[in-house]
């Protein structure tokens, strides 16, 4: 049935923006948190999109695409090298290193997954009035 | 003499199944909107509904061969080509245009009713 594949769509995208957001706010909450070494340092993570097609020809209706999150992967981009000798942290060389999470970029990134999860809770509405009004068809 | 439904109804409900059909494809474009390399896809409504009306007696709809790639104003580095205010001006049009085939509808069942009952 459509409206039900239609609901596990925007369902799907639903989820897949809160990870994005879950991400978003474990980078920006860990942007400050300094370590020793470099191999400690908080590295910014983003999660992997993908497009999962179901349905199809068989069933004779046209397939819908889902979206999977694929994987959450590290950002390989070098960490911010400070030199701060009196920091508790601090190695050998008074070095600390600070994760390679870029604020700006990250608050962007924020605004754009909110605006896709209202986006996708609009559909969601919109179909479920869609299917009330079918619901009443031939009725008074 | 009984009434042959199909005909009574004319073709508004096979407008409303690809009305339907045509949500779940304007939707998923929507949903993948921020997946990298997701081509945006949609049917030529007008052609598809010709061609399901003109098809008595066929396999139902064969609408997969139908979707067509949208052609994007904008192309994205990504190969992503959803346009989230063409998507949403779709859906929303769409949307409307189902609520107008299901209006004809209950019309033409309303009628039926009249001309059973004998008003």
């Amino acid at each position: 049935m459509t409206f039900r594949q239609i609901t596990q769509i925007a369902g799907s995208a639903m989820t897949a923006q809160t990870v994005r957001l879950n991400t978003v706010a474990s980078n920006l909450a860990n942007a400050q948190s300094a370590a020793g070494t470099e191999a400690e340092a908080y590295r910014a993570r983003k999660p992997v999109f993908a497009s999962v097609f179901e349905g199809g020809s068989a069933d004779g209706t046209v397939a819908g695409a889902r979206v999977q999150v694929l994987d959450v992967v590290q950002s390989d981009e070098p960490v911010r090298r400070a030199h701060e000798p009196d920091h508790p942290l601090a190695d050998a060389d008074g070095t600390v290193y600070y994760p390679n999470v870029n604020p700006v970029a990250e608050m962007t990134d924020m605004m754009s997954a909110s605006r896709a999860f209202e986006t996708n809770v609009e559909v969601m509405g919109r179909v479920k009035q869609m299917q009330q009004s079918l619901l009443r068809l031939g009725e008074g | 003499m009984g009434i042959d439904f199909d005909k009574a109804l004319g073709l508004h409900p096979e407008a409303l199944k690809l009305r339907a059909e045509r949500t779940k494809i304007l939707a998923s474009n929507i949903a993948n909107e921020s997946t990298p390399g997701y081509q945006a896809r949609d049917i030529d409504f007008a052609s598809t509904l010709a061609s399901v009306v003109n098809d008595e007696g066929g396999a139902g709809l064969a609408l997969d061969t139908d979707a067509l790639y949208r052609v994007p104003n904008q192309p994205s580095q990504d190969g992503n080509t959803v346009e989230l205010g063409v998507e949403q001006a779709a859906f929303s049009q769409n949307a409307s245009d189902f609520q107008t085939s299901l209006t004809f509808l209950n019309m033409k069942l309303k009628g039926l009713a009249k001309a059973i009952s004998g008003q």
